[in-house]
C-alpha cells in the first residue's frame, strides 16, 4: 500500500524539464532555463493532419444506388464482405432467388450469427470492430483520439519513428538531416512500431490487415521512400496486428492480434511463419521480448498471460485474478518482470529464478508473482490548480540502466488527469523502489505514451508523447550506480518473496 | 579416382555409426509413428465415407462393426504395407539441398529420369493399392471389379465391370502419379529447417491443419483434372477391360450425367483426401523427426569417442545431414549455452591448443569462403547485363581455393551454360553437373560428397569429354535439324527469285516458330540460378549464426583469449563475403521476390534463402561491432575491411 501523496508535488504544473540531483526541475524552476538536448521534438496537431478517409463499405452512400443483377450483387457482396455478406444478400432479396434458397441462407446466417455470438460472449473483444480493437489493446492511451499513434526509438542510434494519424510514418533524426516520410497502401491504423535490433535500417510496423518492414536506407537522402522497400507479411486470420516484438538477436520477429489465437514467428528475410497456437484466451493482444531473449511474455485479452521459453518454445500459463494483462516491462537483464492488469492500481513482479536459461527452463522458472507495489490513494498537485492524479496503471517503462522505472496512470474526467510517476529502482543489495517525482507537461497536456531512450549516456532519458500531439525528451541525469550484476536482482526479489516483511520499499517505511 | 573412392569408404567407416543412430533411427520412429497412426485416419475415412445425415444410429452401428470386420484388418495391412514404402521412399529421396531446375528442358529431363519413372510407377502402384482398400471399406457399388449381371437378350449370368471400382482404382494411379509429379515440381522431398525449436508433438500438433488442408485442396484438385481426363480418355480403359471378358451392362461413367454422381464425387474426394493424407503425413512425420535439433557433445574425454563430437562432425563430408545437423547444434549452444561455449573456448589439456575452437572456426570460415569463391564465380560468367560470356570459366576454381574437400558441392548447373561456350547453351540442362537429371538426387545428399564415385567426377571442366556425357536429340548442336523442315503448301506457281524469298521467309519464319518452343524449353528460367546458388545457404547462416554468437560472447566468457587470434581473419572473411553477396544482389532478378505458393505441401523455403543469408549475414557482422565497439580498432584488419567495419559501427548498413 502506498500512497501517491509521498511523491515530491512539483511546486508549480509547469512542463517538467529534467532531472539533477535528486530533483525533477520544471520550465518554471527558479534559477533554471531549458536545457535543450539536441534531440528533436517534433509536435503534430490533429488539424494539419488529415485523418485517413472513411472505410470504403461506407462510401457506398455517396453513390446513387443502382439495381444490378443478382449475380452481380452476389458477387460483390462476397469480395466486400464473404460469406456473411453474400448469405446476406441472397436473404435480401427473396423474391428474385427460390424460395429454399432464401430461406436456406436466411437459417444459415441465423445459426452463423448465433455461432459467432456464443464465440462472442465468450471473447467479449471480438464482438468489437477491427478499429475499435486496435485503439482497445494500443499502448498509446486515447489511440483513436490522438494525432500519434505509435512511437519507437531505434535500439542503437539517436533516431525514432513516430506514427501519426493520417496513416504515414516521419523518422527524425538527432542531427538536422532530412525526415523520411513512409506512406504505403497496406498502411492503415498503425498501433504498433518497432526498429529491427542489430540493423540500421529495418522498422517493422503493425497495421490493421498485415505487417510491413521497412527497409529506410540510412545514408539515403530521400524523404519519400517508395513503397518497394517495404515488405508485406500477413497471414489469413492475423489482423489486426496490435503487437509486435523482434526478439533481441533481429533475427526473429513475432506478431499478434487479439482476434488469432496463434502468433506468428516470423523469419522477415524468408517471409515464412510459424504459427504459435494456444487456444486459451482468445488471441494475443501484447507482446514484449525479455532484453536477454530468453524469454517472451504474451498477454491475452481475457484474465490469462503466458510466459513463453524462447528455446524450445514451450509456454507458462499464468491465469491472472481478474482483469487482462495491460503492459509490462522487463528488466534490463530478463530476470524480473513487471506487469500491470487492467482495472487495477497494482504492479505486479514476476521473477525468474534462472537468468541463464541454460539447462532447466522447462520445470518451473517462474518462483512466484508477486504483488510489488499498489498505488493507492490520490495525490492532489496543486491546491491553487485543483487537480489529483491517480488511477489505473496503463503502461510501464524500464530505463535499459534500471534505475528508473516510470509508470503511466491513466485519468479520468475533468481535473483528474493522465500523469506519469517515475520510481527510482535499485536492485542491489535489495530491491528498492523509491519515489522520484511526476512528469509534467504544459499545460493542458496529458501524456499519452512514453518510452525510455535506449542508450543515453548520462542517465536515463524519457521520451513522451502527449495529447498535444507534441513529442518532448525529459533527461534524467544521474551517475549509474554501476551495471547490473549478473544475478543480484534476482537474489534481492527472492528474498523479497521469501519475507515479505523485510522489504524495503518506501511504502512501508511510511505507514 | 579409384583413390578418390577408396578414401571416401576409409573415411566412412566411423562416422557412419553417428548416422546410423540418428538419421536411420529417426526415420524408423517417424515411420512407425505413421503407422500407428493409421488406424485413427482409417477410422475417420470409414466414418466420413459411410456418413449419411438422416440415418445417424444406422450410421454408427454401421461403422463399428465395419471397423472390426477382417475385410478392414486386411486392408489395414494392405495400408500398413504403403505406409512402408512411402517411408522408406522418403528415406531415400529427401534432400537438404533441393535441386532447382535452371530451365524447363531441365525440369523435363528430371521428370523422365529413370529413377523418377520408378518413383512414379511405385506410386501409382500404391495410389491403386489404397483406392483398392478405400473401395472395398466404402462398400456398396464400388466393392468389386467385376459384378455379376444378366444379358438383356440370352438371359445367362455373367460377369460385368463394375465401372465404379474401376474409376476409383484409375483415380488411385492418377493421384499416385501426381504425387510423384509433383513432387519433383514442388520439391516434396526437400527439408526445411524451422527458424525456432520446437518439441515433436507441438510441431506436429500445428502442422496438422495445414496437411489436413492441403490433402483436402490437392485432393479436390485431382478429382477435377481426374474426371476430366476419365470424360475424354475412359473409353479406352473400358474397351481394354472387355476385352478381359468383362461386360459393361451399367450406365457408363464417362459421359457428363455419369459423371456429375454427387455420391461419386464425394466419394474420389475423400478416398483422395485419405490417400493423400496418408503419404503427407508420412512426409511431415519424416520431415518433422529428421530435423530435430540433436545435441552433439563438444569435446569427449575417450578417444573412440572423437567421431561423434562436434568439431568432427562438422567437418563431416559424407553426410550432408550430420553436417546440417551439427551446424545447427553449433548456432543453438552459441545462443542458448552457456556451458558448451565455455568448452568450445577451453584449452585441450596437455598442450593448451584451442583445438575445439580453431577446428569449429575454421569449418565455418572455409563453408563462408567456399560461398564468396562461388558467388564470385557466378559474377564472373554473368556479364553484366545477364548474357553468358563466351569464354569459359572453370568451376574448379570453387572447390580448389579453400580446401579441396570442400563438403558442400556447387550446385553446379548455374556454371554449365558457361562451361561449353556459347553453343552449350542447348545443352546445358544435359552437362553432367551435379543437378542434372542423370546424376541420381540421392547420391548427392545423404551421402554427400560421392561425386568422386560418379562417372563424370572430375570431367565437368574439359568440354571435349562432356561432350561424351548423356545426349538427347537436342544434344546434337548443330542446328540443322531445326532448318530442314517440310515447307509444304508453299508450291505456288510463281517465278523462282520469289519463290525463292518466299522460300527464305518461310524457312526463316518456321524456324523461328520452332524456335519459340525450343527457347520456352531452353531459356533459363530468371531467378533460378540465383536460387540455385544459394540452394544449400541454411548451412552458411547457421555458420554465421554460429561464429558471430561464439565471437560476441567471447567478449567476456573467453577467458584465455583464444577466439582474439582469429577475429581479423573472421572479420574480414565476413566482409569479403558481404561485398559479394552485395554484388550478387545487384545482378538481374537476383533481388526480385518470388511468388508466395500457396497451399503446398512442397516446401519452398529454399527461394528465398539468398535474402535469409544476407539478413543473417548483416546481423552477423552488427552483432559482432556492437559488442567489440571501439576495441574493433585494435585489430588488425585491412583498411577497406576497416571503413566497412566503421558503417557497421555507425550504423549505416
Amino acid at each position: 500500500m502506498c500512497s501517491l501523496g509521498v511523491f515530491p508535488a512539483p511546486v508549480t504544473a509547469a512542463q517538467t524539464l529534467f532531472e539533477r540531483n535528486n530533483e525533477l526541475l520544471s520550465a518554471l524552476h527558479p534559477g533554471e532555463h531549458s536545457q535543450a538536448c539536441d534531440l528533436p521534438s517534433p509536435q503534430f496537431t490533429r488539424d494539419t493532419l488529415k485523418g485517413h478517409s472513411r472505410p470504403e463499405s461506407s462510401s457506398r452512400s455517396v453513390f446513387l444506388d443502382q439495381r444490378d443483377t443478382l449475380w452481380m450483387r452476389s458477387a460483390g457482396a462476397w469480395r466486400d464482405a464473404g460469406l456473411y455478406g453474400l448469405l446476406d444478400e441472397i436473404t435480401n432479396s427473396a423474391e428474385e432467388v427460390p424460395r429454399f434458397l432464401a430461406v436456406g441462407s436466411a437459417c444459415v446466417l441465423a445459426l452463423l450469427r448465433w455461432a459467432s455470438s456464443f464465440h462472442g460472449s465468450l471473447f467479449p473483444h471480438l464482438t468489437l470492430s477491427s478499429d475499435e480493437m486496435v485503439a482497445e489493446f494500443s499502448q498509446m492511451l486515447d489511440w483513436s483520439d490522438s494525432a500519434l499513434r505509435s512511437f519507437a526509438w531505434h535500439p542503437h542510434t539517436d533516431k525514432f519513428a513516430v506514427a501519426l494519424l493520417d496513416d504515414s510514418i516521419k523518422i527524425y533524426k538527432s542531427n538536422s538531416s532530412p525526415t523520411p516520410t513512409l506512406k504505403h497502401r497496406c498502411q492503415r491504423s498503425v498501433c504498433a512500431l518497432q526498429w529491427k535490433p542489430l540493423c540500421g535500417s529495418a522498422l517493422a510496423v503493425a497495421c490493421q490487415s498485415c505487417l510491413l518492414i521497412w527497409h529506410v536506407d540510412p545514408a539515403s537522402l530521400s524523404t519519400r521512400p517508395s513503397s518497394g522497400c517495404a515488405q508485406v507479411l500477413s497471414h489469413p486470420g492475423h489482423s489486426p496486428i496490435t503487437s509486435i516484438a523482434w526478439s533481441p538477436t533481429g533475427s526473429l520477429l513475432v506478431s499478434a492480434s487479439p482476434v488469432d489465437t496463434s502468433m506468428m514467428v516470423w523469419d522477415v528475410a524468408a517471409e515464412s511463419a510459424v504459427p504459435l497456437q494456444r487456444v486459451g484466451g482468445g488471441g494475443v493482444t501484447y507482446l514484449s521480448w525479455s532484453p536477454d531473449g530468453s524469454r517472451l511474455l504474451a498477454a491475452t485479452p481475457s484474465a490469462l498471460f503466458r510466459v513463453w521459453e524462447t528455446r524450445m518454445w514451450t509456454c507458462e500459463r499464468w491465469p491472472c485474478l481478474k482483469g487482462s494483462c495491460q503492459s509490462a516491462c522487463w528488466s534490463p537483464d530478463g530476470g524480473c518482470l513487471l506487469l500491470s492488469m487492467q482495472g487495477e492500481r497494482v504492479i505486479y513482479a514476476l521473477t525468474f529464478s534462472d537468468l541463464t536459461g541454460i539447462n532447466n527452463t522447462y520445470s518451473s522458472p517462474v518462483t512466484a508473482c508477486q504483488l510489488l507495489l499498489i498505488l493507492k490513494g490520490f495525490s492532489s498537485l496543486s491546491a491553487l490548480l485543483n487537480i489529483s492524479v491517480g488511477g489505473e496503471v496503463c503502461s510501464l517503462s524500464w530505463d535499459p540502466r534500471g534505475e528508473r522505472l516510470a509508470v503511466l496512470l491513466k485519468g479520468r474526467a475533468d481535473n483528474h488527469p493522465s500523469v506519469i510517476a517515475v520510481f527510482k529502482t535499485r536492485s542491489s543489495p535489495v530491491f528498492e523502489l523509491l519515489p522520484c517525482g511526476f512528469v509534467m507537461g504544459e499545460a493542458g497536456a496529458e501524456p499519452r505514451f512514453m518510452q525510455f531512450h535506449p542508450h543515453f549516456q548520462h542517465g536515463a532519458l524519457l521520451t513522451v508523447c502527449w495529447s498535444d500531439g507534441r513529442i518532448s525528451h525529459v533527461p534524467f541525469y544521474f551517475s549509474s550506480a554501476g551495471l547490473l550484476g549478473g544475478d543480484s536482482p534476482q537474489q534481492a526479489l527472492a528474498s523479497n518473496t521469501t519475507n515479505p516483511s523485510s522489504n524495503k520499499l518506501y511504502t512501508e517505511q511510511i505507514s | 579416382c579409384i583413390q578418390a573412392v577408396n578414401q571416401t569408404h576409409s573415411q566412412r567407416t566411423h562416422p557412419r555409426l553417428v548416422y546410423f543412430q540418428v538419421v536411420i533411427w529417426r526415420s524408423v520412429a517417424s515411420i512407425a509413428w505413421s503407422v500407428l497412426l493409421l488406424p485413427v485416419t482409417s477410422a475417420v475415412f470409414v466414418l466420413l465415407s459411410r456418413f449419411s445425415l438422416f440415418h445417424p444410429i444406422q450410421w454408427i452401428s454401421e461403422c463399428t462393426s465395419l471397423l472390426t470386420a477382417s475385410s478392414t484388418i486386411f486392408s489395414l495391412v494392405v495400408l500398413c504395407g504403403v505406409v512402408l514404402i512411402t517411408g522408406l521412399f522418403n528415406l531415400e529421396f529427401y534432400t537438404l539441398v533441393p535441386s532447382i531446375p535452371c530451365s524447363r528442358m531441365a525440369l523435363l529431363g528430371t521428370v523422365l529420369h529413370p529413377r523418377q519413372c520408378v518413383h512414379s510407377l511405385v506410386y501409382c502402384t500404391m495410389g491403386m493399392l489404397v483406392m483398392w482398400c478405400a473401395s472395398v471399406t466404402i462398400g456398396g457399388r464400388y466393392s468389386t471389379l467385376g459384378i455379376p449381371c444378366r444379358q438383356s437378350e440370352s438371359g445367362e449370368v455373367v460377369t460385368c465391370l463394375n465401372e465404379y471400382h474401376l474409376f476409383l482404382l484409375l483415380a488411385g494411379a492418377f493421384m499416385g502419379y501426381s504425387h510423384s509429379f509433383l513432387g519433383v515440381v514442388q520439391n516434396m522431398y526437400y527439408v526445411s529447417f524451422q527458424p525456432i525449436q520446437q518439441y515433436k508433438y507441438p510441431r506436429f500438433k500445428g502442422c496438422l491443419p495445414m496437411v489436413v488442408k492441403c490433402s483436402v485442396i490437392q485432393s479436390l484438385y485431382s478429382a477435377r483434372n481426374f474426371a476430366a481426363l476419365y470424360f475424354f480418355f475412359g473409353k479406352i480403359f473400358i474397351n481394354l477391360c472387355i476385352t478381359l471378358q468383362l461386360y459393361s451392362s451399367l450406365q457408363p461413367l464417362d459421359s457428363l450425367t455419369g459423371l456429375l454422381d454427387f455420391s461419386l464425387l464425394y466419394h474420389l474426394s475423400i478416398s483422395g483426401t485419405f490417400l493423400y493424407f496418408t503419404w503427407y503425413l508420412t512426409v511431415l512425420l519424416f520431415r518433422i523427426y529428421v530435423t530435430e535439433a540433436y545435441s552433439f557433445p563438444v569435446q569427449s574425454t575417450f578417444t573412440e569417442d572423437a567421431e561423434q563430437c562436434l568439431p568432427k562432425v562438422l567437418a563431416e563430408t559424407n553426410t550432408l545431414v550430420m553436417k546440417f545437423l551439427a551446424l545447427q547444434d553449433l548456432a543453438l549452444l552459441s545462443q542458448h549455452s552457456l556451458s558448451r561455449r565455455l568448452e568450445v573456448f577451453s584449452l585441450s589439456q596437455p598442450g593448451g591448443h584451442p583445438h575445439n575452437w580453431n577446428a569449429i572456426s575454421r569449418e565455418c570460415m572455409s563453408l563462408l569462403s567456399e560461398l564468396t569463391q562461388r558467388l564470385l564465380a557466378h559474377q564472373d560468367a554473368v556479364a553484366s547485363n545477364g548474357r553468358v560470356k563466351s569464354h569459359p570459366v572453370l568451376p574448379l576454381d570453387v572447390s580448389e581455393t579453400p580446401r579441396l574437400s570442400v563438403p558442400l558441392r556447387t550446385p553446379g548447373s548455374v556454371f554449365t551454360s558457361s562451361v561449353g561456350g556459347m553453343h552449350s547453351a542447348l545443352t546445358a540442362p544435359f552437362t553432367p553437373d551435379v543437378d542434372s537429371p542423370f546424376s541420381s538426387p540421392a547420391i548427392r545428399r545423404l551421402v554427400g560428397q560421392q561425386e568422386p564415385r560418379s562417372p563424370w567426377f572430375g570431367t565437368v571442366q574439359s568440354p571435349h569429354i562432356m561432350r561424351r556425357g548423356p545426349k538427347l536429340w537436342s544434344a546434337s548442336t548443330d542446328s540443322s535439324r531445326f532448318t530442314v523442315i517440310p515447307l509444304h503448301g508453299l508450291e505456288t506457281p510463281v517465278n523462282s527469285c520469289s519463290c525463292h524469298t518466299l522460300n527464305c521467309s518461310a524457312q526463316v519464319k518456321s524456324f523461328l516458330a520452332k524456335r519459340v518452343l525450343i527457347v520456352y524449353l531452353f531459356n533459363k528460367l530468371p531467378e533460378a540460378s540465383s536460387q540455385a546458388l544459394f540452394a544449400d545457404s541454411q548451412a552458411h547462416i547457421w555458420a554465421l549464426q554460429g561464429l558471430s554468437h561464439l565471437v560476441a560472447a567471447s567478449f567476456s566468457e573467453d577467458q584465455f583469449g583464444v577466439v582474439q587470434t582469429t577475429l581479423p581473419s573472421i572479420l574480414s572473411c565476413l566482409v569479403v563475403l558481404l561485398e559479394a553477396v552485395d554484388r550478387h544482389f545487384k545482378l538481374p532478378h537476383a533481388s526480385s521476390k518470388p511468388v508466395r505458393t500457396v497451399c503446398s505441401m512442397g516446401d519452398s523455403t529454399y527461394k528465398t534463402l539468398r535474402f535469409a543469408l544476407r539478413a543473417a549475414l548483416k546481423t552477423a557482422i552488427y552483432k559482432i561491432t556492437t559488442t567489440f565497439g571501439e576495441h574493433l580498432n585494435a585489430v588488425n584488419i585491412s583498411t577497406e575491411h576497416r571503413k566497412r567495419l566503421q558503417q557497421f559501427l555507425e550504423f549505416k548498413e
